[in-house]
């Protein structure tokens, strides 16, 4: 959608209250930002590129999915705590270069809840994670595939695709060192570690996780910038190059709304 | 059974069958005879007797060279293809096969069709047979080489085979001797004589094929023979015998279906579901093909059974026809009867996670899928343990909570070149898979010492360092041991995680 499309869309609206501009705004916000989940559902299928020198690619898929499954509408009769298991699918080249998930490591609410899949090849990763996502009793699935494998095309991908938006489980497909190829995927990120946050009780020590992505391509969604950083247990935003974190819309739609404003001309420049 | 094989080796050798023949082996005295045909034994020729002895008998008698070891393979595969009678058997060496058909009869329709069905069978491939049905063993091996033919024996086991003779014991040919020198000639002589003369008689034999009244429990079922399980438990089983031998994969296909679907039926009759199956293909041949599946919970779901069996049966060489197939549950797990799904089966779709565990661990092999759990060790690459998914967690103390962890662990920690000021100080630069790393902020030292109670002395302690690049990558890398320790030269430092 255009600027200019998007102007005369807002001229034609009529005068409303301030809240329900603001509400209509940020729903029809093309901006990406955290707890988007909420309104639009889960993005099904994402892909994060990566270097295998660092575990920006796997830090920023956990983050995204537990982003997404926090702020899910949850339906009713579900169970208050979420036991589902999360699928985890390395090939062995992946594993290899760049390690195994390690249990202490992960964020709390996984950790029980790992299953691991070492596929020896990248069409045994691609069956598995077809597999996952055909699963009812899955939270997400992961995957972590290495370089550009021949049998990794716009195809298998479609496939992925279409099995995640019939069975509704969303993936995560990690991709290590990898060129930007033909994909199917929903939203695209490129992530490198940003520095942290200084920790308040040791400036010496490195602080909560934070990585630059940028989101190169998406269907529903601008791309652009971003610094995420996982704070308190929620993942937050802020545009690169800006100094105001974007937070989670998980009530305040009135910043959400300023921080839209605020960013706009910005596109406009771009 | 040796002549047999020897006859079905070229069909040159049919023309031997009225003529004397005997099976030799070389020995340091001579050519022995290993086995006669049926005119060689009328002309006087019997196992064991020298080559030369059976000469002055018949001088016409026709020689061939005995091979025991073949023998010894075909009796192992013929062991194998008999288990088509029942879900186990054994091999009776040299000649004769034992096989368990405890609750087994009603598929071949009573115990004389499937004697029937066995004669049958051995008359096709040509092997001469003596069969026998009977509550034990050593009664069975009894009756099948010295009682009446196709002889099936119910109750009362001592008095159906008290006129056989003692040599239908399986005891040693001294033993056979000695009683026959005591006029003991047929087992009811044996029973009749009372268990204290005998037990006086025999007391210094401990083994049982010398001591005549261990052998004659066995045979009555006094004692276990270690041959049959102790506890007799019955596995779940169905079959199908096939009017005609099937070649083609659809057909295969169909038949595991149907199966399956009786398994499930006789699996959900004892409320049980499926751990391992054990699907057995008898082709026309004699040859015996087995697929074994392993689930990761129990399942008597149909299609799910067929989906598995599916992958497995790819390199099924049916050769002339598969004429029956088996289909065997050896490790069942109880599992309640459930409602099938009226309403939530519509609406929620996709396939449970035991199943999609199921397929994975099918197609990839049962240790690609895993889950990490945690192990009482303070080394962190044996903090972490693999398991089966499904398993319960092992219960240990809880970890620490101020001890940062990194989200990845290298398979193996990798050597890094690192730069400092002071040896026991923080690093400042490192080196690793080519790369230079400035080291922008450090926390540490995390100072984990060796496991004194199961390493060697001379291990080293190890230093952990949480670490963040110029560029803002985290990394958990470590020392391993420090200047001064006694335990070796400087100091070497690793590369062991990545930070989120």
């Amino acid at each position: 959608m255009s600027l200019t499309d998007r102007s005369a869309d807002q001229a034609a609206l009529p005068l409303a209250s301030f809240a329900d501009v603001a509400a209509l705004s940020a729903q029809r916000s093309a901006r990406w930002r955290p707890g988007l989940a909420m309104r639009q559902g889960a993005a099904l299928h994402n892909e994060v590129f990566a270097s295998s020198r660092e575990a920006a690619g796997a830090g920023v898929a956990l983050a995204l999915a537990l982003d997404d499954l926090q702020h899910l509408p949850r339906p009713a009769g579900q169970e208050a705590e979420d036991r589902r298991s999360v699928l985890w699918v390395q090939t062995r080249d992946a594993a290899r270069i760049g390690g195994r998930p390690y249990r202490a490591g992960l964020p709390r609410e996984l950790q029980s809840r790992i299953v691991h899949v070492l596929a020896e090849k990248p069409e045994d990763a691609l069956f598995a994670l077809e597999e996952g996502l055909r699963c009812r009793d899955l939270a997400f699935v992961i995957g972590e595939v290495a370089g550009n494998p021949r049998s990794l095309d716009f195809t298998a991908s479609r496939r992925l695709t279409l099995a995640a938006q019939k069975h509704g489980v969303p993936l995560y497909l990690v991709r290590l060192d990898a060129a930007r190829d033909l994909s199917s995927a929903r939203m695209r990120w490129e992530v490198t570690s940003a520095r942290s946050d200084t920790p308040r009780w040791n400036a010496q020590a490195p602080g909560q996780p934070a990585w630059q992505a940028e989101l190169f391509r998406a269907r529903s969604h601008a791309p652009g910038h971003w610094v995420l950083s996982q704070t308190g247990g929620s993942l937050s935003a802020r545009r690169a190059g800006q100094g105001r974190d974007v937070p989670s819309t998980g009530g305040s739609i009135g910043r959400a709304f300023f921080g839209e404003a605020a960013t706009r001309p910005l596109i406009a420049r771009g | 059974m040796a002549i047999d094989r020897w006859r079905q080796g070229s069909p040159d050798r049919r023309e031997f069958d009225d003529r004397p023949l005997v099976l030799i082996a070389e020995t340091a005295h001579g050519p022995r005879i290993e086995a006669a045909n049926r005119a060689g034994k009328t002309a006087g020729a019997r196992a064991g007797m020298m080559l030369a002895d059976v000469r002055t008998l018949c001088p016409e008698i026709a020689t061939a060279p005995s091979d025991p070891a073949g023998d010894l393979a075909f009796l192992e595969k013929l062991a194998a293809w008999a288990r088509r009678w029942g879900p186990w058997s054994a091999m009776d060496a040299p000649d004769g096969v034992l096989v368990d058909v405890t609750a087994v009869p009603h598929l071949f329709g009573g115990e004389g069709a499937l004697l029937d069905d066995v004669s049958a069978a051995f008359d096709q491939r040509h092997l001469a047979l003596r069969a026998a049905i009977a509550p034990t063993a050593g009664a069975a091996w009894a009756l099948a080489h010295y009682g009446p033919p196709a002889a099936i024996v119910d109750a009362d086991i001592e008095r159906a085979l008290s006129d056989l003779p003692v040599a239908a014991l399986r005891l040693d040919s001294d033993v056979l001797t000695v009683l026959r020198r005591l006029g003991l000639k047929r087992i009811g002589d044996i029973t009749m004589i009372g268990r204290d003369a005998l037990h006086r008689r025999f007391r210094n034999r401990k083994s049982p094929a010398a001591n005549p009244l261990i052998r004659l429990d066995q045979l009555l079922g006094r004692v276990p023979e270690p041959l049959l399980p102790v506890i007799p438990q019955q596995m779940p089983l169905v079959q199908r015998r096939l009017m005609e031998p099937i070649r083609h994969r659809a057909l295969l296909d169909q038949v595991v279906g149907d199966l399956a679907v009786d398994m499930a039926r006789e699996l959900e009759g004892k409320g049980l579901g499926a751990r391992r199956l054990e699907l057995g293909l008898w082709r026309v041949d004699g040859e015996v093909a087995v697929r074994q599946l392993e689930m990761a919970a129990a399942s008597r779901d149909p299609a799910h059974i067929c989906r598995l069996f599916a992958t497995r049966l790819d390199d099924i060489d049916a050769g002339f026809g598969i004429e029956m197939l088996r289909l065997r549950a050896s490790w069942a797990e109880p599992l309640a009867l459930e409602q099938g799904d009226i309403e939530a089966g519509a609406e929620i779709h996709g396939t449970s996670l035991a199943a999609c565990i199921d397929r994975l661990t099918v197609r990839l092999g049962p240790k690609a899928v895993s889950r990490p759990v945690p192990f009482a060790s303070h080394i962190p690459e044996r903090a972490q343990r693999w398991q089966p998914p499904l398993e319960a967690e092992p219960l240990v103390q809880g970890s620490l909570e101020f001890h940062a962890r990194p989200l990845k662990m290298l398979d193996a920690p990798e050597h890094i070149a690192v730069l400092y000021a002071t040896p026991d100080g923080y690093p400042q630069r490192f080196r690793w898979r080519g790369h230079v790393h400035e080291v922008a902020r450090v926390e540490g030292p995390e100072r984990i010492a060796p496991e004194w109670w199961r390493e060697r002395g001379s291990a080293r302690l190890r230093d952990y360092y949480r670490i963040e690049d110029e560029c803002g990558r985290r990394y958990w890398i470590y020392r391993q041991g420090i200047v001064g320790d006694g335990r070796g030269g400087a100091p070497d430092w690793y590369m062991q995680g990545l930070c989120a």
